[in-house]
């Protein structure tokens, strides 16, 4: 398993309809490169998964959409990503509107230690997207009702948000992230921490979450990338090697290391 | 003498133990027999039994040995003397003593059969002492190594002594404090007893001036503490002041917005400020501080105390600055790194982030910090010893000057004083209000910041 020479990727990385276009992305961590001249569409209103070994850059890559790696300082970037055709890298570009209108979901459900209310109103507070109380009671419950929560937790909304179960606490970061009404989601492995049923209403969201959001996510699970997605995209050791639709991917994948993966010779 | 050489003994006795020890259990090993342990515990063990025994005795016999001696000593003492008992003969007990010794005091005929006694007692104590350690150290030697067999389970054996040794040391730590407790609880007892509580910690006039001979005239003093209790609070309130903000803020730049090379340099430079002798802080206040206000306060058209409460209340806070920033940096770094990515996900800005993520994360540890910053506050002598003065005012303003607990126990019990007048007795009075009050704050600290711990862990 090397890099391969200038490997062009097989498939369809392009779309009629993008919400999101990265072209020629490179990601460096100081000297070394994670990521090697990566272009891909994500079309509007698709749920495009991103799959791929350990350490092959997904996560990196997805972190790119709303400049997350700004956050780390040795992290560099070239190439460009365009956001309803506007450079996301462009100097004058500020990354607090940007990431309202890319929400993150992390790995982890890292609800912060307020109460469920709070957690879900921090985002419009911060944005002042709400000048009401009234509006703001409506933005939390239209947000839990969005991520499937509601009834769990509407008699206790001034309850702890770390006080619920794993599954209950991701799906709160989703309604977080859904409150501040962003167009693109991007979800990094949203599932990994939960069990197979909380893992199960996650993905039922995520198919009903694509009506009204764009959504990228990564995951380990191939047969999560096989439910929730329309096209996947193969990373290995940085190069983005195969995209296609979903189902080609799982039946007749294009790239011989496509197969490998998803047949489970490596990973 | 003799100690140092039984010391000497003992640790040769030791190591030849040992080597003994890891010896005969290889030459006991054999297929049918295999050790049960590694050789080296068996030689552990052996020089653990050699040693730990005799030297246990040492300490036992060096704490018992005087009060033995002088017990066997009374019987010498002259008739007169032991009929008026209690401190004539203390007092007699140590002339004895210092003559045995060859110290330059005044002779006294009447003691001559208890000196000669003593000594010869003390010739005998440390002849016996020697034999019986050192037989001691060979009966724990010999008996161990006949009963060094490989099936007996040396591993688990030297476990259970370690512990034990281990479990003693905390013990010597836990037990320091329960006897400094006790002793300042005994005089204070005693200081009760002349002086009522209720006077104590409620009277206003603090002037602890008590006859010292009974035909002087003096007054009979006074001990309302209420002064210096709110001496001590003036001045660690404006401490806290300076040093909770500043403390607070920069260890927020540290951890959040320094770059990793800036916090390298400026987070050791903050907590040199920690490394200052107290001293040096004090003169800094008397001779720096002080004067400046005073001279600023005159220009302003205020009168500033040339002992201020304030002077000592700034360099106070600088001092305690460090404690604040270096514990805060502490528990804001703890607070984990999803956190803030969940915030900035969300398109928050840092010090967004800083204000209504971390910083409530961190409160419940902020707090146990700033707990400990006051505590140590309330406890620090040196700096308001110099620059705050020794005026018992009760006031509420910063500019005059004020005393407080700790400046008064130096105060107290500097110079030659009787140790049973209300005066000196005061002092543990004090220590006892004092000690009380940093064990309750440190101890609300610690349990605030436990619950912290059990947030994230």
């Amino acid at each position: 398993m090397s890099i391969i020479e200038n490997h062009k990727t097989d498939g369809e990385p392009f779309c009629d309809n993008p919400k999101l276009k990265a072209r020629d992305v490179c990601v460096f961590y100081g000297e070394k490169q994670a990521i090697f001249d990566v272009s891909l569409d994500i079309g509007a209103n698709e749920v495009i998964a991103l799959i791929g070994p350990s350490g092959c850059g997904k996560s990196t890559f997805l972190r790119c959409l709303n400049r997350m790696n700004d956050t780390i300082d040795i992290c560099n970037i070239t190439g460009d990503i365009l956001l309803d055709d506007e450079n996301i890298y462009a100097p004058k570009v500020d990354v607090v509107p940007l990431r309202a209108r890319v929400g993150m979901v992390f790995q982890k459900p890292n609800p912060f230690p307020k109460s469920i209310y709070d957690n879900i109103a921090y985002g419009p507070r911060i944005h002042g997207l709400v000048n009401h109380r009234d509006e703001l009671d409506e933005v939390v419950e239209r947000s839990l009702q969005r991520a499937g929560l509601w009834n769990e937790v509407k008699d206790r909304l001034h309850a702890p948000g770390t006080g619920l179960s794993g599954g209950q606490q991701q799906r709160l970061c989703i309604a977080r992230t859904i409150a501040v009404d962003p167009e693109v989601i991007l979800m990094d492995e949203p599932c990994s921490a939960l069990d197979p049923i909380a893992t199960a209403k996650i993905e039922e969201l995520i198919d009903e979450l694509r009506e009204n959001y764009t959504i990228a996510i990564v995951t380990h699970s191939m047969q999560q990338a096989a439910r929730v997605s329309q096209r996947t995209a193969y990373f290995h050791l940085g190069q983005l090697i195969e995209v296609n639709p979903t189902d080609m991917v799982f039946t007749t994948p294009q790239h011989a290391l496509t197969e490998a993966y998803i047949t489970g010779r490596f990973g | 003498m003799t100690f140092s050489f039984l010391l000497i003994t003992i640790a040769i006795l030791c190591v030849i133990a040992y080597l003994v020890g890891t010896r005969r259990a290889k030459s006991l090993a054999s297929a049918d027999t295999p050790l049960s342990s590694l050789p080296g515990h068996y030689g552990s063990l052996l020089s653990l039994w050699t040693c730990l025994p005799p030297l246990l005795l040492m300490l036992l016999w060096g704490i018992m040995d005087e009060p033995v001696i002088d017990h066997l000593l009374v019987a010498q003492l002259p008739q007169a003397v032991q009929e008026q008992g209690g401190t004539s003969v203390q007092l007699a007990l140590s002339k004895v003593h210092n003559l045995a010794n060859g110290a330059n005091v005044e002779a006294d005929a009447s003691l001559s059969p208890a000196i000669l006694h003593l000594v010869e007692l003390q010739s005998r104590n440390e002849l016996l002492s020697t034999g019986v350690i050192l037989a001691l150290a060979l009966a724990g030697f010999a008996l161990t190594l006949r009963r060094l067999v490989p099936s007996r389970n040396a591993r688990n054996e030297m476990e259970g002594i370690i512990r034990g040794m281990l479990f003693a040391s905390s013990g010597i730590a836990v037990l320091t404090t329960v006897g400094i407790l006790a002793s300042v609880l005994f005089e204070a007892w005693m200081f009760f007893g002349k002086v009522s509580p209720i006077e104590f910690l409620f009277g206003t006039t603090w002037s602890p001036q008590v006859a010292l001979r009974a035909d002087q005239s003096g007054s009979s003093g006074s001990f309302g503490a209420v002064p210096l209790f709110t001496g001590t609070l003036l001045i660690s309130f404006i401490a806290m002041l300076i040093a909770v903000p500043i403390g607070l803020m920069s260890a927020i730049y540290l951890s959040e917005y320094a770059s990793p090379r800036v916090r390298s340099f400026a987070k050791p430079a903050l907590e040199v400020l920690a490394g200052i002798p107290t001293v040096v802080y004090g003169f800094f206040a008397a001779l720096t501080v002080a004067p400046i206000l005073k001279e600023f306060g005159t220009h302003l058209g205020l009168t500033v105390s040339s002992e201020s409460a304030l002077a000592a209340g700034l360099v106070m806070g600088v001092m305690i600055i460090p404690f604040v920033s270096s514990l805060s940096d502490d528990v804001i770094n703890a607070v984990p790194q999803s956190l803030r990515d969940g915030s900035y996900g969300l398109g928050a800005t840092r010090s967004e982030t800083v204000r209504q993520v971390v910083l409530p994360a961190a409160l419940p540890g902020i707090v146990g910090a700033v707990m400990l910053a006051v505590s140590r506050a309330i406890g620090e002598t040196m700096i308001v010893a110099m620059a705050a003065g020794l005026a018992a005012n009760l006031t509420a303003n910063p500019l005059e000057s004020v005393t407080t607990v700790t400046v008064q126990i130096v105060t107290l019990l500097v110079g030659d004083q009787e140790f049973d007048s209300a005066k000196t007795l005061a002092a543990f009075a004090l220590g006892l209000v004092l000690f009380l009050v940093t064990l309750t704050l440190n101890y609300v600290a610690l349990k605030v910041v436990q619950k912290y711990r059990e947030q994230y862990d």
